[in-house]
């Protein structure tokens, strides 16, 4: 599916450039604890300023100060551009570290790579984008996108406006309704028509910069959840160079990177928030038996319950992850032409139910946790507080609303025909 | 039948061009074909030709061209008229 996935080939990739011979295999265990252990570093600092960056709606800066300390916002970024090279299911495992600390947090990390994801998987053959990695792995750069458009409604598949370029420039003009973390962000990711003439589904992607983009705030972030994560509405105005145009059409970088990654790391999220949750209804659940020794308290079955809901979740995003580096090897050895499209539509029906069904298995889980913890979870300001937690998860079913995919999933389905016993 | 796979894929497929005015060979993704139409081009076709499009035929191949999908109806109608 994208580059970063190659890495999951392990042996067949070789040792990394700078590994010494023989000092291959430990300094690759060394990495290995290395981000986890920053990951947990970060969530710790995310975790302090939760509460703050929730009751204030801001971003959260901390947080990414000491990821960007960590050097974590590069994770994704390939081995040859300076970044960690991490595969795909080591960035779900950071985010899933961090959304135990910080649910805003860890979305805006998600979806920044997200965004790395795409430049990575469609612009590694661009000279300038390859140049844009680098810069970000220096300067831990933060990416967001800028993909729904007043007028168009949440498809982002569509757009209103377009490229206008005038030789070696490029200018774009977007109302966008929501710029998650747009204020905060280093370089942002815009669609727009291919032209002026292009029909509203012939869409391009373009890396804007900060210091070419001007962003004139139009409505402001005060919601149920997520608050830190500042998707306020912006007029984006930005210019630059034509090659900051990614060469790929958007709806392949939508199909292919954009969508399915976007729903594996948004589960992480999810599943990350959930299982802070659970370790708060543990935590209580152990202090009641503690008060009444001898005897399991009556929450004990919602506790199992919720567990194991939790490792279902756990369960389906490993099966995500790992179909995703399937269906990425697949598209390395064959030709796409012949790929059956039943595979490429399954796997985007797959995609589709891991993030509806994670999303609302978590709020279930979360629930189980409020009966357990009862008043102590439902106050603020306990070690047993799962308000929070409820809130950004009530997020998870509209992030593309959950009725629209399973429409769209019902229609990918009826593809769907594997052989029955006796017929061809 | 190529008439008929025309109208089928004015009716279901949303193509950024009207069908009418594309060539037997022309590539029908580049013309706008989304992996989603697909799947209700290929219920069309099925319905209108009174045939199952087998799980072996279904690649991108088959609706690269209006020329890809002529063959491969031709191909199932014999089949079944055969068996």
């Amino acid at each position: 599916m994208n580059a970063p996935l190659m890495h999951d080939a392990g042996p067949l990739d070789g040792p990394p450039p700078d590994a010494t011979a023989g000092g291959a295999s430990l300094a690759a265990v060394e990495a290995d604890a290395g981000w986890r252990a920053a990951a947990q570093r970060a969530a710790q600092v995310a975790a302090q300023h939760a509460d703050a960056v929730d009751r204030e709606a801001r971003f959260p800066s901390e947080a990414f100060d000491a990821l960007r300390r960590e050097r974590l916002l590069s994770a994704l970024v390939p081995q040859a551009f300076g970044g960690a090279g991490l595969p795909l299911a080591d960035v779900a495992a950071i985010c899933e570290i961090l959304a135990q600390g910080c649910a805003s947090t860890a979305m805006v990390y998600a979806m920044h790579q997200i965004q790395v994801a795409c430049i990575e998987a469609h612009g590694s053959a661009s000279p300038w984008h390859q140049a844009l990695l680098a810069q970000l792995v220096e300067q831990q750069w933060l990416l967001a996108s800028a993909t729904s458009e007043e007028t168009i409604g949440g498809n982002m598949r569509t757009s209103a406006c377009s490229v206008e370029l005038d030789g070696e420039r490029l200018r774009i003009e977007k109302l966008a309704p929501t710029i998650s973390y747009g204020a905060q962000a280093d370089g942002i990711l815009v669609t727009a028509r291919r032209t002026a003439e292009s029909a509203a589904a012939d869409q391009v992607m373009i890396v804007a910069l900060r210091a070419e983009t001007t962003l004139e705030k139009r409505g402001g972030w005060d919601s149920m959840g997520m608050r830190g994560t500042c998707s306020e509405g912006f007029r984006l105005v930005a210019t630059g160079l034509a090659e900051q145009i990614l060469p790929t059409p958007f709806a392949e970088i939508a199909d292919q990177t954009m969508l399915p990654i976007s729903h594996t790391l948004w589960a992480a999220v999810w599943t990350g928030i959930a299982t802070d949750a659970v370790n708060r209804a543990k935590a209580f659940f152990r202090a009641q038996a503690r008060a009444k020794p001898g005897s399991v308290p009556p929450a004990g079955l919602r506790l199992a319950e919720a567990v194991g809901l939790l490792q279902m979740m756990q369960a389906r995003l490993a099966v995500a992850l790992d179909a995703a580096r399937v269906a990425h090897h697949a598209k390395q050895g064959a030709c796409q032409a012949d790929l059956p499209l039943s595979a490429l539509l399954g796997f985007a029906s797959d995609m589709n139910t891991l993030k509806t069904s994670i999303s609302t298995t978590a709020l279930q889980v979360v629930h189980e946790v409020l009966m357990i913890c009862g008043m102590a979870g439902y106050k603020n300001g306990t070690e047993y507080s799962v308000g929070r937690h409820l809130r950004d998860l009530y997020s998870a079913p509209l992030m593309i609303n959950n009725d629209r995919i399973a429409q769209n999933t019902a229609s990918l389905l009826l593809a769907q025909r594997p052989a029955a016993p006796g017929r061809a | 039948m190529k008439t008929a796979l025309r109208r089928i894929l004015s009716e279901s497929a949303r193509l950024d061009v009207p069908p009418d005015t594309l060539a037997d060979d022309a590539d029908l993704y580049a013309a706008g074909l989304s992996s989603l139409a697909t799947v209700h081009l290929m219920l069309a076709i099925e319905d209108e030709f009174d045939i199952e499009i087998p799980d072996r035929m279904l690649t991108r191949r088959l609706f690269s061209s209006i020329d890809s999908l002529a063959a491969a109806v031709s191909e199932l109608q014999q089949a079944k008229a055969a068996a």
